[in-house]
């Protein structure tokens, strides 16, 4: 085990017991004992303790980073010939971080007839887009992009591999991990490049109540799926130019032992939450189902999403695509609008990282006011038909 | 049809609190459950038992306390179960994690479908399933949401995509991501409480499954922890009364916040 008190040091302040995520530090008799079941070995215990009383021996970070000589790469979601937002957003991020190092920026497009995003890429950043265009690659089968991505990594060796933390991302990303048996971080909020030339990814942990920096400085490359909405795409510039590569594949690269059979498109009108800009969610304080009606009547002068919590999920209300929550989509769009809803932790987590949020509810001690940038007490079927008519005033200027 | 359903035992979130005073997290007296998301897959493999036949085995990895998360498992209906626990396995990341279970699949023997939660609610990362795919050779089809049906050799499934679902078909063996639309988890039966507590769960240590000492634990793990901090606390607001006009200044503010919305 890497960690130990070192007793004759140890004051028993405390702090470490505070500090300690997992609660795996006790005070036994004025000193701190640490219940090796439970640590994680995170070190935050380290971190606090004034009168440094905790050893603890992290792995080496040495890395030979000439051997990772490819760059940072992004792969760059696309389904059916439709480019996902959060592909501009991390060639945005992307171009931050290869500056950082002093590296070029891949942008790399799997799918069928997607090659006409590739400039677009490049106008938002990317150095080189690497194109793999084939009919094979018409559904998102996760054994194929992660045979093809993985085969690829490893020819040209990219130190940085992202992807959006989407339904695609999080589901193939860990297999081209695995397959190269390198580290993987999910759902960063927050990249940076520290000292030392290593990708520091920032992540919430504990749903949210913790955010974690986590390292990979052994191996590489170092991946990352980064949650959409959170990292800004650069400004579209149609002078910038760039190098496009067309991979040509091997047909065993393409060989799915799972068949999609068929790809459905449903609720169209609803919006997708996980990439709304905008989200107006509905809770238990709307009483009844047809209630919603005020809900979508407010969504749609704001051009936004619906979302509802648990509970109006679980009594049919709206449908699970639409659950905001723990067990539903961690959302962060621009702006929040929470109608009837008090604010259980297991929503908070899943809607807190909005940049505003706006709370309309009867209880002036809801919880969710206190992640609120703007609230209302008092009753929602006054308060949210003006508020659909005071936008609708903005909307027509 | 044999099953083996990976969970993971975690801390109530329900249990935890924010003391307004402080704005910070109350832990104290937090209760340990099984990973929401995991009972979904408990019962999805329970009805596939009773429609298919066949056997369940529940396995976990964490320290000796773990046993209780598989001892509800049990009292839902699970016929076996192993507890994987060792000091070795500490510290071990999803890539580690996800070769210890690989490596505890495969000591088992034999086996059609291996079905995990979407994620646990502690780590969020959703990726020990699919890495461990990776390990045993495995297709995967994750993000599961209804098993329409089943044959001898493969599964027709719906998995969730941002704009609607897939239907795909797998073969077995092959590993599921459950979400939570796909069933309601039945709750413990007094029964099952009583087979749980006289079941003997083996407890299995790395020689047990036959695990490579570089690659769990530490060791094992590319990524680690360097510092874990607060979240930038939100200041929260003073709800104001509903008056036409506060809500005219909200909507105005807001709309300039945004710069624009309708464009």
């Amino acid at each position: 085990m890497g960690i130990r008190i070192i007793a004759e040091k140890c004051t028993g302040c405390g702090a470490c017991v505070h500090a300690c995520p997992v609660e795996a530090i006790r005070m036994v008799e004025g000193k701190a004992v640490i219940d090796y079941d439970l640590c994680i070995l995170c070190g935050a215990c380290v971190e606090v303790c004034p009168v440094d009383a905790i050893e603890f021996e992290q792995p080496s970070k040495n890395v030979a980073h000439a051997e990772a000589k490819g760059g940072v790469w992004v792969f760059c979601e696309a389904v059916g010939d439709k480019i996902n937002d959060v592909s501009f957003e991390l060639i945005g991020e992307g171009r931050k971080l290869a500056d950082g190092r002093g590296v070029g920026l891949t942008g790399v497009l799997i799918g069928q007839n997607i090659s006409g995003h590739a400039e677009t890429l490049i106008q938002h950043g990317a150095d080189c887009v690497r194109v793999i265009d084939n009919e094979g690659c018409r559904y998102f089968y996760d054994e194929v992009y992660a045979r093809i991505l993985a085969d690829l990594i490893e020819r040209e060796k990219p130190e940085i591999v992202l992807a959006g933390a989407t339904l695609m991302g999080r589901a193939f990303f860990p297999r081209v991990a695995a397959k190269l048996r390198t580290g993987l971080t999910a759902d960063c909020t927050a990249l940076a490049i520290d000292n030392d030339g290593h990708l520091v990814q920032t992540r919430p942990a504990f749903g949210g109540n913790i955010m974690a920096n986590i390292l990979c400085p052994s191996r590489r490359p170092q991946m990352a799926t980064v949650r959409p909405r959170v990292m800004r795409p650069m400004a579209r510039d149609s002078a910038r130019k760039g190098e496009i590569i067309r991979e040509d594949l091997s047909a065993d690269l393409l060989v799915s032992r799972v068949v999609v059979e068929e790809s459905v498109e449903e609720e169209g009108g609803a919006g997708n939450v996980a990439i709304a800009d905008i989200i107006v969610s509905g809770g238990g304080g709307l009483g009844r189902p047809e209630n919603f009606k005020l809900i979508y009547e407010l969504a749609d002068v704001l051009e936004a999403a619906v979302g509802g919590t648990r509970t109006v999920v679980d009594r049919g209300w709206i449908s699970y695509p639409h659950q905001v929550g723990q067990t539903g989509k961690t959302v962060c769009p621009k702006l929040y609008i929470a109608v009837g809803i008090s604010g259980a932790i297991q929503h908070l987590v899943g809607m807190q990282t909005a940049e505003t949020v706006l709370a309309i509810n009867k209880d002036p001690n809801a919880t969710i006011f206190r992640v609120a940038d703007y609230g209302f007490v008092g009753d929602l079927f006054e308060i949210v038909p003006k508020l659909t008519e005071e936008f609708k005033k903005l909307k027509n200027g | 049809m044999n099953i083996i359903v990976c969970i993971k035992q975690v801390p109530d979130t329900t249990d935890v609190k924010i003391n307004p005073q402080t704005n910070t997290l109350e832990r104290d007296g937090v209760r340990t459950i099984v990973n929401p998301f995991d009972l979904f897959a408990i019962e999805e493999a329970l009805r596939l038992k009773a429609a298919h036949g066949g056997k369940v085995t529940i396995i976990t990895m964490g320290p000796p306390q773990a046993k209780c998360a598989l001892e509800e498992a049990i009292a839902m209906g699970a016929d076996d179960a192993r507890l994987i626990s060792d000091r070795a396995f500490a510290g071990s990341d999803t890539l580690a994690t996800s070769y210890i279970l690989s490596k505890t699949v495969s000591s088992i023997g034999s086996y059609d479908l291996i079905l995990c939660g979407k994620q646990a609610v502690d780590g969020d990362t959703a990726q020990v399933g699919p890495e461990m795919a990776v390990h045993l050779g495995i297709p995967q089809v994750m993000f599961v949401r209804r098993i329409a049906s089943v044959d001898a050799k493969d599964l027709v499934v719906e998995r969730m995509t941002e704009h609607g679902y897939d239907r795909v078909k797998a073969p077995f063996p092959c590993l599921i991501s459950v979400v939570k639309d796909i069933n309601t988890p039945r709750p413990p039966s007094f029964q099952g409480r009583m087979r749980a507590k006289r079941m003997e769960i083996p407890v299995l240590s790395p020689a047990d499954i036959g695990c490579e000492e570089e690659r769990i634990g530490l060791d094992g793990s590319p990524t680690w922890v360097e510092r874990i901090f607060a979240p930038h606390a939100r200041s929260g607001c003073t709800a104001a009364e509903g008056t036409t006009e506060n809500i005219r200044d909200v909507a105005e503010k807001i709309e300039a916040k945004l710069e624009h919305i309708w464009e």
